[in-house]
């Protein structure tokens, strides 16, 4: 058993029983993180933000929402919204923030690919983060579900359809997911408590591995330049805190953290107050009807570019064109063929690559909105091949990459 | 070294604002007809000379006949069938015109009078030719310059309405909307507010005389009206107001009757919906304005701490 | 060794007692997935077939989904066999009256009104005597056969039994047997 002394402050005592002044160390004052970074590397804490910002609204919707097919869509957009004090504050916050936060994701996601952050030792960092995009999409999904409005069931249906894997006819496989023949009390309700409870818990952990797998090959800088961590550290500590390479994560890193925070909080709470129609769809606001379709069916923004790629193909291309899309993002380490860990800006062939993509992802995501009609109809196709074509050119053009 | 981040910036904020004008104007700009206001003037109906409030009363109570079928509560005639019979009579229950002169354009009423199929814009559903007749009859004269006898009638409604000032959101929509359309967020059914019963048997009672009313509607119309609840959020100020204008830009062979609002009434249909559909939207104004104020405040401290901290890393 | 080799099966052996329980236990969070009996049962809906009017689309309700009741003139059954499959390039002739259900002396088009792509509702036309779907511009025939994609096939039919005049949807009588096993509907 380990030898208890009479504590001489409280924070002596929980030192004995918690060793928080080593949890400090290792957590914050001596975390180490590069110091040759942007403002893009504050990502990371914006969507920890968010995040908190999604969990504590929702806590509070939680408190009123009703998930039930006859009672949910009034105990949204009325007792939510009219009757609870502030009850619209919570759910404005929820609704854009649950936007917004697919926004910083891909900023996230496309500058780990320009900077080459999945690479060299970094690979699960990607992966994990990989996984928790696609935590955040089924939680988008199933948030989006719990209104009940037109776009919340016809979601759910033209989703889960997509389970019956086109000529595989998996009927029953949709019937289980559903729990009925078409979406209904117990598809809400399953819904319901994926998106509170299961999902919301897988993210939480994937967080921490995301987290975790950065301890090891620390995270990446501006210029991919390999850091001696622990000499840099010993420099720090001997007070040439100009010369060393590194900083604390707190306050060092922490303080430009939050000042990057602070602006995309007025950034935030702009879309919250002023501009908040692109997160809650109009459409959504007439309460759910099996028997009447709108007319024009759309997912959320960030879903439209995957959407795209489904929808200019017969039903099964598309759906093998979707599966690809969705699980190949994942591969992305691996099919990086290139032993260089620098910036896109440096890197030949891949430069061309990266702005191609984006491109051809904004690309997608516009068709995915608009109605099939031409010329939208070919633009999406193309774009479509364009997405596929540049994934499996990736390993040869960063195979031919130089060394630099 | 150089510092990027200003270039970085302009990239994001470039691409993020592409983004959202392609998935947001741009695409509903190609999802959606647009149609521009004709700011209630109601071009295509013809004007009315000056009318006589004290002739038209006459001709309201006597040749007109508007009584057998409209109450005026204002001028104490009551409504000769309660909306329930009046509805399967009619299809739908004719407005107590104590406001009409208020809420509805003066060309528009003077049309209505004369030709209430081709005012309401419903004669691809009532062609006289066919004889499928408007549950309301045409106006056929009493034997003077029926063009001034309907000015006339017209002076007399708009005599015994409310002021322009007095004009609430509720006259407005009960008038002009709520016959056909319920709003549940703000307790109203097509025949009234829906009164807090003691007994359930009374309650069921209203129950059963509403379901009866949409019955006769639904019948009348092909479908039941939408309650217009939030439709505020769901359909917006501009579509609303188009849409009234003139249903048949939107939904060809709508049985959405043109509602002949004037611009008032219409702004005050729009604040009855806001009150109903968006009720905190004052608070949520006022409440973003302090918000926006201290995030501001939140940024600046955020800078100053960090200028601060880093002062000794550079 | 003797020993910790002895653990070491031991090991496996309480790994293997777990797996069963793991195993049950997610056969049970399976079942509990699984749609409800009430649910299951709910569908059974008969139709009087004698009350629809030629050429005028009526949208029943059967489990919640939608079901086009669409009863053909003359005209339409003279002119099905123009249309041309989209997905076989032949015509269709032949083929329509299969799809076609013949009560008394009238032939009704019976099928789930969910489109087979994603499953929108699509819209009838009667000027023009066919199926539109608004969400990604499939169109169906007067039989509900495809004309043009992305639908992979006709609008399903759903099960259902002749009674006289009156149809039974959710049993399956000889007559829906034998478009299931030709190929008709799935």
């Amino acid at each position: 058993m380990a030898h208890f002394t009479k504590a001489t402050s409280v924070k002596d005592w929980l030192n004995q029983r918690l060793a928080v002044e080593k949890v400090e160390k290792v957590m914050m004052s001596e975390y180490w993180i590069p110091k040759n970074i942007n403002f893009l590397w504050a990502m990371g804490m914006i969507l920890v933000v968010t995040f908190a910002l999604l969990l504590v609204s929702g806590i509070f919707l939680l408190m009123y929402y009703q998930p039930n097919v006859n009672l949910a869509f009034d105990s949204v957009n009325y007792t939510i919204m009219s009757e609870v004090d502030f009850g619209w504050l919570w759910r404005h916050v929820h609704g854009v923030a649950a936007s917004v936060v697919f926004l910083i994701i891909y900023i996230h996601m496309f500058t780990g690919i320009y900077y080459g952050s999945y690479k060299k030792g970094r690979e699960m960092i990607w992966i994990s983060g990989m996984l928790l995009f696609v935590a955040f999409s089924a939680e988008a999904f199933s948030g989006y579900m719990l209104p009940w409005g037109q776009m919340s069931y016809w979601a759910g249906m033209v989703i889960t359809n997509l389970f019956s894997g086109g000529s595989l006819h998996a009927d029953g496989l949709v019937e289980w997911i559903r729990g009925d023949y078409v979406p209904a009390q117990a598809f809400l309700n399953r819904f319901f408590m994926l998106h509170v409870l299961l999902i919301p818990l897988a993210i939480i952990g994937l967080i921490g591995l995301h987290f975790g797998a950065l301890r090891i090959p620390h995270v990446n800088n501006q210029d991919g330049e390999e850091i001696d961590f622990d000499a840099e550290a010993k420099k720090y500590l001997a007070g040439d805190k100009a010369g060393s390479k590194v900083i604390r994560f707190a306050n060092d890193f922490m303080a430009k953290d939050m000042m990057v925070v602070g602006v995309y909080l007025v950034f935030f709470f702009y879309l919250v107050f002023y501009n908040y129609g692109f997160a809650m769809d109009p459409v959504n606001f007439d309460p759910a009807n099996g028997l009447k379709t709108p007319t024009h069916i759309y997912p959320e923004w960030y879903f439209l570019w995957s959407y795209e790629i489904l929808r200019p193909f017969s039903t099964n291309i598309g759906l093998i064109a979707f599966a690809f899309a969705q699980v190949i993002f994942f591969a992305l380490p691996f099919l990086d063929k290139s032993p260089n860990t620098v910036p896109a800006s440096r890197r030949g062939l891949f430069k061309y690559w990266f702005w191609a993509m984006l491109i051809d992802m904004i690309i997608l995501t516009a068709m995915g909105k608009v109605p099939p009609v031409e010329p939208f109809g070919t633009i999406g196709f193309y774009a479509a091949l364009t997405f596929i074509g540049l994934w499996i050119a990736l390993p040869f053009i960063t195979k031919m990459e130089k060394k630099v | 070294m150089k510092n990027k981040e200003p270039l970085i910036l302009v990239v994001i904020v470039f691409f993020t604002l592409l983004t959202y004008y392609l998935v947001e104007p741009f695409a509903h700009h190609q999802m959606h007809k647009h149609f521009e206001s004709e700011g209630f003037a109601y071009k295509d109906l013809p004007s009315i000379p000056k009318g006589d409030a004290a002739r038209g009363e006459a001709l309201v109570m006597g040749a007109g006949a508007c009584t057998g079928c409209h109450a005026i509560k204002s001028a104490n005639v009551p409504a000769p069938m309660d909306a329930v019979s009046s509805a399967a009579a009619y299809g739908v229950n004719p407005p107590d015109l104590s406001n009409a002169g208020a809420v509805f354009d003066a060309k528009f009423l003077g049309s209505l009078i004369k030709n209430p199929a081709h005012a309401l814009m419903v004669e691809h559903k009532f062609d006289a030719s066919k004889g499928q007749m408007h549950p309301m009859p045409p106006f056929y004269g009493a034997g003077g310059d029926i063009n001034q006898e309907i000015a006339d009638m017209v002076a007399y409604l708009q005599s015994i309405a409310v002021s322009k000032d007095k004009l609430t959101p509720t006259i407005a929509f009960e008038t002009a909307c709520g016959r056909c359309h319920a709003d549940h967020y703000v307790k109203w059914t097509q025949i009234g507010e829906k009164p807090m019963f003691k007994r359930k048997q009374d309650e069921l009672a209203f129950e059963t005389n509403v379901l009866n009313y949409q019955d006769s509607l639904t019948k009348y119309l092909g479908k039941l009206p939408p309650d217009l609840s939030i439709y505020i959020r769901s359909r917006g100020e501009h579509y609303i107001k188009t849409f009234v204008e003139n249903p048949q830009n939107y939904l060809k062979g709508t049985a959405m009757p043109r509602v002949g609002v004037n611009a008032e009434a219409a702004d005050k249909v729009i604040e009855y919906l806001e009150d109903s559909g968006d009720a905190k939207r004052h608070e949520r104004e006022s409440v973003g304005r302090n918000v926006m104020i201290f995030i501001v405040i939140f940024a600046i401290f955020a800078l100053l701490w960090k200028k601060q901290v880093w002062r000794d890393l550079h | 060794m003797k020993n910790s080799s002895r653990r070491g099966f031991m090991g496996k052996a309480f790994g293997a007692v777990a797996g069963v329980g793991a195993v049950g236990a997610l056969y049970a969070m399976k079942k509990t997935w699984d749609p409800l009996p009430s649910v299951k049962a709910a569908g059974f809906t008969t139709l009087d077939m004698s009350a629809y009017k030629e050429n005028e689309l009526v949208v029943e309700k059967w489990r919640g989904k939608p079901i086009f009741v669409l009863k053909q003139s003359q005209e339409m059954l003279d002119t099905e066999n123009k249309n041309i499959s989209q997905i076989t390039g032949k015509t269709t002739a032949g083929m329509d009256k299969k799809r076609l259900i013949k009560i008394g002396d009238a032939h009704y088009l019976v099928c789930i009104g969910l489109c087979t792509h994603l499953g929108c509702i699509p819209g009838y036309r009667p000027e023009t005597k066919d199926f539109l779907c608004a969400c990604h511009g499939g169109m169906y025939d007067d039989t509900a056969m495809v004309k043009k994609s992305p639908p992979p096939r006709g609008l399903d039919i759903p099960p259902f039994k002749i009674d006289g005049m009156k149809l039974v949807l959710g049993e399956e009588g000889p007559e829906y047997k034998k478009m299931k096993e030709t190929g008709i509907t799935l």
